[in-house]
């Protein structure tokens, strides 16, 4: 019974995950583990900051079609 | 073995159920089958021909690092899993374009637009949109017309460039055509199309403000308050003293139309066009999913004929033959150029590994052409006298009810005035005679579907939900086109005069913005005033233009395979580009010279001057013919400009590939160099 919901709450856990990546839920961190491995010490973006600039380069080019 | 057996199986069910949309004649056929015989096709297409193309054509090298794992900047090159990027690539590229085609071909008949978007999707469109996507890949990323600038030459991407500036504006006003002839006279529509601009903002400020970047969150808020305007849309309809505040004729709503896309264009993106995206991908995402579901559990029978007298050109909806017209009708859902911008550009920044574009590119146009035999379903299953009655203009027709249901029943297709109406209340609408677009024809057709499926008690509800589902997806388009189309302008005009190249420069924002609505405005407007409905005339112009951007990136795809020493496997790509160039070439001429006015737009311009000067046209059409023969010269003088872009591209690329038969030196590749995958070693140790 136990290890059942384990198992599915390890399932959620992981359709939880996909969702959050494919939606951009989870950008931020990705770009602040990405920081933290490649730019240790440098200054990172806020939350805020690196969401304005997404959406900016995101929208400075063909990204939606007929 | 199991793949031996599973693809002969694939390819018997597929041939049995290709022959049985063929070969049904007399009766209704249902419409399983064409479900059937579109998934075997796409799968025998994906596995064979696309993994053919890759291997042979392209040498997909699974061991070469992408510019995601190169160029990793942990923003916009990212190595990305492949599922999460095909989803990305599937929500870019599936627009409202496969829903208004395969629509407005249904006059054809069934069988003319399923044949031709198969077809064309697994040779063409798919095609096209793999190789470009890797191509691009290998250029880090580069765009359409910087490749064509690379491989080809200045001239040739400066055609690109002027191409897609037209194709944009073309775009914007036939789909924003498409939304003034949902929400005129419609209450209901207009007030729910309109709440979901409010609902866009709040979102947008959620998302900025309050909790920043947590995109499921905010998405999760701004679908529950468009359902929510759905069903107060519903309410605001009941109420006698609400009901005129959202009643509009088609020119006010146009206005609105053109003031939204000015604002979306130069207001901040977190505001509205990045709140509104959310909301269009995840509805568009789920009635695509819902759609799916819903035919195949109530299989309904299609009741257009096969083929309907009309391929001889006379039909309703838009004049010209079968051929070529039914392929200028079917852009978006067979091929469609502009997903060659969408496939150079923001996708090839994500790909963690060369092979994954069989996938996304391949796989995803599949998918989007899926949606495109979707939408012919959910159109020629409505009795075909009704399908007509709702997508022919007054104009073809006659302006009453009486008139077009006598109009349309000698047709032989009986429709009444009593049943028409008894749909209309049904769907919870005035009246549904001539609204011409297909969105309100598929609206009707997604209703009976979802009704029979989840309860027909809430046909008005599924009525509004769709045409709701529409509008989000066709104003997306509308203000990221008008956007992109601002920067491109911006991008010439500072050539003339440096300063208003500055992207971020008030006032140059506001004269590129101002321009390109005004461009897509002036055709919207005039789409507007049209007794014929406009969209007979807009939507082949934007098919032509859709297909000569395609012709341009299958011209730039098949440079490149022949500079990289591959002319044997030219054809790949030579053939759809062929066909392409016979069928836009072909139509382009009959829409300039024929002298049936209902196809011809010199003819047409022609005609209505010399009613005009003979007296004899009724006074409240006068007064709109002058502009009306101003803009069919202005349309034929832009199709004949379309086709001078297509052979210009094609003779560019002729020349290049001259070039190199004969040995003579060309521009050197534009490709990055080769440099190993780290990712795909370790992937590849990772395995048992």
């Amino acid at each position: 019974m136990r290890r059942a919901a384990r198992v599915l709450r390890r399932r959620a856990a992981a359709i939880w995950g996909w969702l959050r990546a494919a939606s951009g839920d989870d950008a931020y961190e990705r770009y602040r583990a990405h920081q933290a491995a490649r730019h240790a010490g440098e200054p990172a973006m806020s939350r805020r900051a690196f969401y304005e600039d997404t959406q900016r380069r995101k929208w400075s080019g063909v990204s939606r079609c007929c | 073995m199991l793949r031996k057996i599973s693809a002969t199986l694939l390819a018997v069910v597929g041939a049995i159920a290709v022959g049985a949309v063929a070969l049904h004649r007399h009766e209704p056929i249902n419409a399983l089958w064409i479900v059937t015989a579109a998934v075997c096709v796409y799968l025998l297409g994906f596995r064979f021909y696309a993994a053919w193309i890759a291997a042979r054509v392209l040498s997909v090298d699974a061991s070469r690092a992408t510019p995601a794992e190169r160029l990793n900047n942990g923003r916009d090159f990212v190595p990305t899993h492949r599922v999460i990027v095909f989803g990305h690539h599937f929500a870019a590229i599936a627009g409202p374009g496969p829903l208004v085609g395969p629509t407005l071909a249904a006059q054809f008949g069934y069988l003319p637009g399923t044949l031709w978007i198969l077809v064309g999707a697994v040779l063409g469109g798919c095609v096209q949109d793999m190789i470009i996507l890797l191509l691009s890949t290998r250029r880090d990323g580069r765009s359409l017309g910087q490749m064509a600038r690379d491989e080809l030459g200045p001239l040739g991407g400066f055609a690109a460039l002027i191409g897609t500036l037209l194709i944009m504006i073309i775009l914007s006003a036939v789909l924003g055509l498409v939304i003034v002839n949902v929400m005129k006279h419609s209450p209901w529509a207009t007030s729910t199309v309109l709440a979901t601009i409010p609902a866009a903002v709040i979102v947008g400020l959620y998302l900025r403000l309050w909790r920043p970047g947590r995109v499921l969150e905010g998405t999760l808020l701004g679908v529950t308050l468009v359902l929510l305007a759905l069903f107060a849309g519903g309410w605001v309809d009941h109420q006698p003293a609400l009901r005129p505040l959202f009643d509009y004729s088609a020119v006010v709503l146009a206005g609105f139309v053109i003031a939204y896309g000015l604002c979306a264009a130069i207001l901040p993106v977190w505001l509205l066009l990045a709140p509104r995206d959310y909301l269009s991908t995840f509805l568009k995402l789920g009635t695509v999913a819902l759609l799916a579901v819903a035919i195949v559990l109530t299989h309904p029978q299609i009741k257009m004929p096969a083929v309907t007298a009309f391929t001889d050109g006379t039909g309703p909806l838009f004049g010209g033959k079968v051929f070529p017209f039914v392929f200028i009708t079917i852009a978006c859902g067979a091929v469609s150029g502009f997903h060659a911008l969408v496939a150079s550009g923001t996708t090839p920044k994500l790909i963690t590994n060369e092979a994954d574009v069989r996938l996304i590119g391949y796989g995803s146009m599949a998918l989007e052409s899926f949606v495109a035999i979707m939408a012919l379903i959910a159109a020629t299953l409505l009795e075909p006298g009704v399908f007509f009655a709702i997508n022919a203009g007054a104009g073809v027709v006659g302006a009453t009810p009486a008139a077009a249901v006598h109009t349309i029943s000698s047709w032989g297709f009986p429709v009444t005035v009593e049943q028409m109406q008894a749909l209309a209340n049904a769907m919870g609408e005035r009246t549904l005679f001539a609204r011409s677009g297909g969105a309100p024809s598929l609206a009707v057709g997604m209703a009976s579907i979802f009704g029979t499926t989840f309860g027909r008690g809430l046909l008005a509800v599924w009525y509004h939900f769709a045409i709701m589902f529409e509008a989000v997806f066709i104003m997306a388009v509308l203000d990221a086109g008008t956007r992109v189309g601002r920067f491109m302008l911006q991008d010439l005009l500072g050539h003339l005069w440096q300063p208003l190249g500055r992207t971020s420069w008030y006032p140059s924002v506001l004269l590129a913005s101002a321009l390109m609505v005004g461009a897509w405005g002036y055709f919207l407007y005039i789409g507007v005033i049209d007794p014929n409905g406009g969209v007979n005339i807009l939507w082949p112009l934007f098919g032509i233009s859709n297909q000569m951007l395609a012709a341009i990136a299958l011209s730039v795809a098949t440079g490149i395979i022949i500079k990289s020493g591959k002319a044997r496997y030219a054809l790949v790509t030579l053939m759809p580009l062929a066909w392409l160039a016979l069928i836009t070439t072909t139509a382009a001429w009959q829409k300039v010279t024929s002298p049936d006015s209902r196809i011809g737009l010199f003819a047409a311009a022609d005609d209505l001057a010399r009613k005009l000067a003979s007296g004899a046209l009724p006074p409240e059409r006068a007064a709109v013919a002058g502009q009306l023969i101003f803009n069919q010269r202005l349309d034929a003088w832009l199709t004949i400009l379309f086709t001078a872009i297509l052979w210009f591209v094609i003779l560019d690329m002729l020349r290049v590939c001259a070039r190199r038969l004969r040995g003579l030196p060309l521009r050197s590749s534009s490709e990055a160099p080769y440099r190993v995958s780290r990712l795909a070693n370790a992937a590849a140790q990772a395995q048992p």
